[in-house]
């Protein structure tokens, strides 16, 4: 009902008539709590550099607030239907709009489209998108305006490279001499890249501010509506959200990480409001499969040695049974989160309805089940079988909302005879991936572990493949991979395989919806929150979409000031 | 004095170069990953990628020796140049910060004029509310003056700035809407009313930071007033029949000086080092929101130079506040 309305005052605010001419509306002022350190999104993979670099740079096709894709910068969605994908998937040919201009007046070609994908393929670029431009063995320019993008296997969703915020096209002119090792050194150019969007930088102040200013080569002559548009960073989601929704010095605050009533609190300043859309982050626990005990050694946390008592799927079941996801969002999300029951929440083709029995706490369920499978109290309260104790060791990175779901969780596991250790890490630590410190989310050294995840655009084929059995950390990888749980089955690996050559878009929805409910009635991921992204945006701007699936900013050259 | 601020000097450099590898050291030892902080969604092989470009693939004293070679040579070349405008030819590599992959000393620059501003005017304004209120409160002693002054400096010394600040901003911006809350570091003083901006937008920050550090300075200055007003050359000034005011304000005061302008001294580098956290809740961006922000992305080189160049400053002030020792107080000698 709330996305209804939303997307029903969404429509209403865009057929509002926009007689404006561009420039006529003056200063747009955007507040991130965290500034911007560059503006090239292949150097940085950060939220807040993509979010910025993207009211200047633009890709092929994007993400619209439905997550479905739109033609941007070219013409149509190449697919195989129009014959833009060819029939073995291992080719997709994009055509350009006619007429295209950089910022500096120069023609948009094919050219650059080749250079952006050379600059971000180099070996020694270290380009943060090259996930992007995965499998792809040439790009080249067909003619002025056409691109032929070929892969070395077949693509059954070939629109990663050029697709959404994070593979825009860079000039090739001006990036030219920055290939490689010489990236980092063009300051100019990755402060103030030319683009084809709505604005164009005019100052770069890292970490700081940038302002823009309208781009007067941009394809729609009335936008963008702003003459400039200053896009402060620094603070906090407080006192961001303050700046628009009490003080009202600024028209939009990015990603409102807020306890709700604070929120709410800040809302009944009239204002502004708040607007926020679901994509597919997921806010989870991990269940740890195998066994992290320290005497272990070299072999700890393996697939040598199953966990002594999450291997048990009544175990784990009621761990998910004690939790009351309701009262989770509550507490720690407001109208940013819903309940989930599944890991794979968004788009809706994808969504199951198969595991929502999850949203109802059952603590007599979850102990009777205990009781059943043979694990009965001890003198301490604590259930035991054999001589094993249900105690767990629960880790999460350092974040005021984790810590309280970590205090409400460890209190549903002990009403149901499970006690729990609490532990939280910083989470440059925690995230940071450092094969020599014990104490990063991939090692998982603990019985389980609670962050978020999602992946990029709309296609979870390689999101699903991360519980593949050769992704689990492990020594041999340098403990990298993404199977925190260390799931290992064959038949989940039979349906990766299946999606990794289905090109039907039926089809692939079956098998991600199988594999999505192998892992939720297995209880080898417990989800709990769907989050959705929030931000703030003042009475006086029109025109903001919120999109979960592309920059939020993604259509700032349809903004516009209410008068 | 001479031989011995030369004598001084000389003696810094191999200090400094110890602190640098220190620093480097301890950076090194810290669990910190530049790549921490990029989506989950960016895969691992990636991450090892952009570390590599970054340059973490190479040993310790490598990295450290490279850093030496663009601090110290490769800066000091560029700064000549810009100044005096040489030209030394040839292609040197700066420090590049890992976040903004641009040089860091360029950002720093950047970032002095709003620190300075901000966080040197709160310094001066503290220091001239400070003494008079030390001395005043010095020389009446237990009145109901030294009690309030007693209260406040309490107050602004136990009260941290994340408080004081937030309730400004809460008083100020959000109830009575007189001062902007977020501080606009590009705006250029050319006329009346932009300079009525640039004030506006300081007198918060400013006020906040200013209490804290008068709070410290006054209580210096009070006691060191009150051991000097005890002293027989005060008795002395007064038997000889010079007036009250010329006993306070030339004998007492210059005598009870010297600890304070030592105080005032090596609290210079401070300054320098930004308020991380009152700049932070004003998004001042100046050099203290640099640091710790770099700290909280694993920026290595922006974090090495920064705490390096407060270093410097450390030291420096260090032997300026020995050398105006040896000035106001003539008894002081080095040689």
């Amino acid at each position: 009902m709330k996305a209804l309305l939303l997307g029903a005052a969404a429509i209403v605010a865009m057929a509002s008539p926009t007689l404006a001419e561009r420039g006529s509306d003056g200063e747009l002022k955007i507040i991130y709590w965290q500034a911007p350190s560059t503006m090239n999104p292949y150097l940085s993979g950060g939220t807040k550099e993509l979010e910025a670099a993207s009211l200047v740079l633009e890709p092929l096709a994007r993400y619209d607030e439905g997550g479905n894709m739109v033609a941007w910068l070219a013409e149509s969605i190449p697919t195989v239907g129009n014959g833009g994908v060819s029939a073995d998937l291992k080719t997709i040919t994009w055509k350009l709009k006619d007429g295209l201009l950089w910022s500096d007046g120069s023609k948009v070609t094919a050219d650059d489209a080749v250079f952006t994908w050379k600059y971000c393929s180099h070996p020694e670029g270290g380009c943060a998108q090259s996930e992007k431009y995965n499998d792809v063995t040439n790009v080249e320019a067909l003619d002025e305006l056409t691109v032929k993008v070929t892969f070395g296997v077949s693509k059954p969703f070939p629109y990663g490279p050029f697709v959404g915020a994070q593979a825009p096209l860079l000039q090739a002119a001006q990036f030219a001499d920055c290939l490689g090792t010489k990236a980092p050194e063009c300051t100019d150019a990755n402060f103030g890249p030319i683009g084809t969007g709505a604005y164009k930088v005019t100052e770069f102040r890292p970490n700081d501010v940038i302002s823009l200013a309208a781009n007067t080569h941009y394809r729609d002559a009335a936008k963008p509506a702003f003459a400039t548009v200053t896009f402060k960073g620094g603070g906090d989601a407080a006192a961001a959200g303050r700046s628009v929704l009490e003080t009202g010095e600024f028209d939009y605050a990015w990603n409102m990480q807020l306890a709700p009533e604070v929120l709410a609190g800040m809302q009944a300043g009239g204002k502004g409001e708040i607007v926020s859309a679901f994509g597919t982050l997921v806010e989870r626990v991990m269940i740890n499969m195998t066994n992290p005990d320290p005497a272990l050694g070299d072999e700890r946390a393996t697939a040598k040695h199953p966990h002594p008592f999450l291997s048990d799927i009544n175990v784990r079941k009621a761990l998910s049974m004690a939790i009351d996801r309701d009262l989770l969002v509550e507490i720690g999300y407001g109208d940013a989160g819903k309940p989930s029951c599944n890991v794979l929440p968004a788009p809706e083709i994808y969504k199951s309805t198969a595991n929502d029995g999850c949203l109802v706490q059952d603590v007599e369920g979850a102990k009777k089940l205990l009781t059943d499978a043979g694990w009965v109290p001890g003198a301490d309260g604590i259930r035991q079988k054999d001589g094993v104790r249900l105690s767990l060791l629960f880790q999460s990175s350092t974040n005021a909302v984790r810590q309280d779901f970590q205090a409400l969780i460890k209190q549903w596991w002990g009403d149901i005879g499970i006690e729990t250790e609490l532990r939280n890490i910083d989470s440059s630590v925690f995230f940071g991936g450092d094969p020599g410190s014990p104490d990063t989310f991939q090692k998982f050294f603990a019985d389980v572990e609670m962050y978020a995840n999602n992946f990029d655009g709309t296609d979870p084929e390689s999101y699903m493949a991360n519980w593949e059995c050769k992704q689990a950390p492990r020594p041999e990888t340098q403990w990298q991979g993404n199977n925190m749980p260390r799931y290992c089955s064959e038949d989940y690996d039979a349906l990766v395989a299946e999606m990794a050559k289905t090109g039907d878009l039926m089809e692939r929805a079956r098998l991600a919806k199988a594999m999505n409910d192998k892992l939720m009635q297995e209880y080898i991921i417990l989800p709990l929150v769907d989050r959705g992204r929030v931000s703030a945006r003042s009475n006086a701007l029109g025109g903001v979409v919120m999109n979960a699936w592309d920059s939020e900013l993604w259509n700032a050259a349809d903004w516009y000031r209410v008068k | 004095m001479f031989n011995y601020t030369i004598r001084r000097l000389l003696l810094a450099v191999p200090t400094l170069l110890l602190i640098s590898f220190l620093i480097f050291l301890l950076l090194d030892l810290a669990p910190s990953d530049p790549t921490a902080n990029l989506p989950l969604t960016i895969p691992p092989e990636v991450r090892e990628k952009i570390r590599i470009s970054l340059g973490l693939g190479e040993a310790f004293h490598i990295r450290f020796l490279l850093w030496c070679k663009q601090f110290f040579y490769n800066e000091t070349l560029n700064i000549l140049e810009q100044w005096w405008g040489w030209d030394f030819g040839g292609d040197r590599l700066r420090v590049l910060s890992w976040q903004t992959r641009s040089p860091v000393v360029d950002t720093i620059v950047q970032r002095i004029p709003q620190t300075l501003w901000v966080v040197g005017m709160s310094y001066v304004v503290g220091i001239l509310i400070a003494v008079p209120i030390g001395i005043v409160s010095a020389y009446k002693q237990y009145s109901w003056f030294d009690q309030v002054g007693t209260f406040v400096s309490m107050v602004g010394y136990s009260v941290p700035t994340f408080f004081t600040g937030v309730l400004v901003i809460v008083i100020f911006s959000v109830w009575l809407g007189w001062f902007p809350s977020i501080y606009d570091t590009t705006l250029v003083v050319n006329d009346w009313s932009s300079f009525v901006q640039q004030v506006k937008q300081m007198i918060m920050p400013v006020s906040v930071l200013a209490l804290y550090n008068a709070a410290q300075i006054s209580r210096f200055m009070r006691a060191s007033m009150l051991d000097n007003l005890n002293q027989d050359y005060v008795r002395t000034a007064r038997a000889k029949g010079i007036r009250e005011r010329s006993v306070i304000l030339v004998h007492v005061l210059r005598n009870s000086l010297i600890p304070v302008v030592t105080v005032i001294a090596l609290g210079v580098p401070q300054v320098f080092g930004g308020a991380i956290i009152t700049e932070q809740v004003f998004k001042v961006n100046g050099l203290g929101q640099l640091l710790i922000i770099a700290i909280q992305a694993g920026d290595v080189p922006t974090v090495q130079t920064l705490t390096f160049i407060f270093a410097v400053l450390i030291v420096f002030f260090n032997l300026i506040a020995d050398v105006l020792y040896g000035i106001l107080d003539p008894r002081i000698r080095y040689d």
